[in-house]
């Protein structure tokens, strides 16, 4: 997983609520066996039209957006399932942060584990920053993981809160599995008690 | 450990299943069975090859592959068309086998929608943790289980470790008053629920779904409300285990037997919340006051009853959700004031793990029987299961709905979210048993209102989106 510590790039304003996961990458593409490859499918039935000629008035089509690091948008940004191509989709993309008034659970948890900083600012933040977020290649927004702020074009900065668990993973790109498994002697001696508490318990492969 | 405070089910099944608290307060919680199939699997088993690990439970563990499964014709993983589809399935079959995990082939009789089997077979028990790779896996809870959905990257986690990394959700009481009246289901009071709390009213809580209603749900019932606590934005649905819930579970496959049956229902009794444990979120719905449901945008929380009205965005003030509104009127094709009874439907779907229970079936057969499918509409009935279908075609109800006119496939999650060859063509409109009406999830284009199996038999028989309660 690639680090994230600071990050300076080009925000793509998408002032909608609501943005599903099939918004994100639509079902039909998630019969994939890969991780990579999704991001021409970023956005899809938005992005393109019936005959999947790209709809010029997308904001991921428009020139000074199609290296957009970062989105703004508006609340609850990825509700519905739980797979993880939509992360998988934006990165591939490119996009490595959104920004928020609020996610849904599964697609905030899925974010990190991919190395996507999901930030949750107020509405009106939100929308500032998707004003700013409008004036395309000429105001880069700054996202500095470290210091925990937004910095505008205007150079105001803007803290947000983070996991200090899931920034310390962030920041050094670490893997959950190697992390967990530092603590297999726990798991161990967990499965121990439990079989001497629960006997009872049938296991999968027995029947 | 936690002293005299009186906790919640949710508190309880967390603190069984702790295995190490650090010190930012994200837990290594223990997972007990891990439900694996064929869409969100590969690229664990993948990560997990690369990194040289192996399985840490295989016995903690089961497969099966539901999402791409034709239910028509031939189904072994070489007589599925479709390229991608067919590389999932015989890719999950590789896999179990290098990793050594259990798998219930597509051609035993057992095989179905990942969360219709669970329980059927008594993988899924009270009190126990169970995850899969797919958000649904909320219907577990209705045994009294915490089961939740985990993205690609957590089932490769728990594959290797047998645990999550997690922090606690926050508990939400959602009690429902009095029983539910004729024509009115578990479908119907999950879409009322969603309705009044929105979409994202569940977010960052696990929900406990209680009072009289609730008790008097049999398991199905309880499971379809379970099912679609993630469209209320919850991480999971939960309902206490009582009599029902130990009823059903005695004598399946993998439930415990014997006196092993007697010790878990022991410990399962100690399960229920404490009187006292406090909520973060309480809401009351009184289920006298719920009529049968439909959805008439795209998302689930757009919701009616049968009897109203497509909403009309100018009465909103609130910009952005007014634009939502309208967007969703857009896709849906559909006009403000319209009589919802009016509105006309090409397909019908009854199916899913939401609803495609043998308890739907007959809800359903009970009202296709002795009439006819509409001329022009196509109306599929999907098992969720192998068993499912046995046990219908048991009864009687396949012949029932097929002289009905209906189509009697063969179980797979189907026109649910239109993986396999079962989709909508654009601008068809259906009534569906499914869990999501999002833009294109039945098929590009397609336009989905989401109700019960009475109420899509109801659609089925009149070509439109009737009231099941004047069919009598
Ligand atoms: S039936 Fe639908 S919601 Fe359920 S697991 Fe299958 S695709 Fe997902």
């Amino acid at each position: 997983m690639d680090k994230f510590t600071k990050l300076t790039g080009v925000a793509a304003p998408l002032p909608l609520a609501n943005v599903d996961t099939d918004k994100i990458i639509p079902a039909r593409f998630l019969k994939t066996i890969k991780r990579s490859g999704l991001g021409v499918h970023l956005f899809d039935t938005l992005r393109y039209d019936a005959e999947g000629k790209e709809r010029p008035e997308f904001v991921l089509n428009q020139a000074q957006y199609r290296h957009a690091e970062i989105i703004v948008a508006h609340e609850n940004f990825g509700c519905g399932s739980s797979r993880e191509h939509a992360p998988w989709a934006l990165l591939d993309f490119g996009i490595r942060c959104i920004i928020a008034p609020d996610f849904a659970d599964i697609f905030y948890n899925n974010s990190f584990k991919n190395g996507i900083l999901p930030i949750r600012l107020p509405r009106a933040v939100c929308d500032a920053l998707i004003e700013d977020a409008k004036l395309g290649g000429n105001a880069r927004i700054t996202v500095d993981l470290e210091r925990q702020v937004v910095v505008r074009p205007s150079g105001e900065e803007i803290p947000f809160e983070i996991d200090p668990f899931r920034k310390h993973l962030l920041l050094n790109g670490l893997d959950d599995i190697g992390q967990t498994m530092q603590h297999v002697t726990s798991i161990d001696s967990y499965e121990a008690r439990r079989r001497a508490d629960q006997p009872w318990m049938p296991g999968t492969t027995a029947a | 450990m936690s002293g005299n405070k009186p906790r919640t089910l949710f508190d309880k099944i967390w603190d069984s299943h702790v295995v190490e608290r650090l010190p930012d307060g994200t837990c290594v919680l223990y997972i007990d069975r891990h439900l694996v199939h064929e869409v969100t699997s590969p690229q664990a088993f993948e990560g997990l090859r690369l990194a040289g690990r192996k399985v840490r439970r295989p016995d903690g563990t089961i497969a099966v592959a539901d999402h791409n499964i034709p239910t028509v014709g031939p189904r072994t993983p070489a007589d599925i068309k479709e390229e991608d589809s067919r590389i999932q399935v015989q890719t999950l079959e590789k896999n179990v086998v290098e990793f050594g995990v259990p798998y219930i082939p597509i051609l035993d009789v057992r095989q179905g929608i990942v969360h219709i089997i669970g329980p059927e077979l008594g993988i899924s028990l009270p009190g126990t943790t169970i995850v899969c790779g797919d958000s649904h896996t909320s219907t577990h809870g209705a045994l009294g289980a915490l089961a939740f959905g985990i993205g690609t990257s957590e089932v490769e986690h728990v594959l290797a470790t047998q645990t999550l990394l997690q922090s606690p959700a926050k508990n939400m009481l959602i009690r429902v008053d009095n029983t539910l009246g004729f024509g009115t289901s578990g479908k119907d009071l999950v879409l009322a629920i969603i309705g009044k709390i929105t979409t994202a009213g569940g977010n960052g809580h696990v929900i406990e779904y209680a009072g009289e209603a609730i008790r008097a749900l049999d398991m199905a019932g309880r499971m379809t409300v379970s099912n679609m606590s993630i469209e209320a934005g919850a991480r999971a649905g939960l309902v206490a285990p009582d009599e029902t819930t130990f009823a059903y579970v005695q004598g399946r496959e993998f439930a415990p037997k014997g006196a092993a049956f007697e010790q878990a229902v022991a410990y399962w009794r100690t399960l229920p919340s404490d009187p006292g444990a406090v909520y973060d979120k309480t809401v009351v719905l009184d289920a006298r006051e719920i009529a049968p449901m439909v959805t008439w945008g795209t998302t689930p929380g757009a919701v009616v009853p049968v009897t109203g009205v497509v909403p009309d965005p100018s009465a909103v003030t609130d910009e952005a959700a007014r634009a939502q509104m309208q967007r969703m009127l857009d896709y849906m094709a559909l006009t403000p004031g319209t009589r919802m009874q009016d509105v006309k439907i090409d397909v019908v779907f009854i199916g899913s793990c939401t609803n495609g229970r043998i308890e739907d079936i007959r809800a359903a057969a009970a009202v296709a029987k002795g009439r006819k499918v509409a001329a022009g509409v196509q109306a599929l009935v999907v098992p969720g299961s192998g068993q499912v279908k046995l046990a219908a075609e048991r009864e009687g109800l396949d012949r029932i709905l097929l002289e009905a006119g209906f189509e009697w496939r063969d179980p797979c999650c189907s026109m649910c979210l239109g993986m396999n060859p079962d989709k909508l063509t654009p601008g068809q409109r259906s009534a569906s048993t499914s869990n999501r009406n999002f833009e294109g999830r039945q098929g590009p284009g397609g336009r989905t209102h989401l109700v019960s199996p009475a109420m899509a038999a109801a659609a089925a028989v009149t070509g439109r989106l009737a009231d099941v309660r004047q069919l009598g």
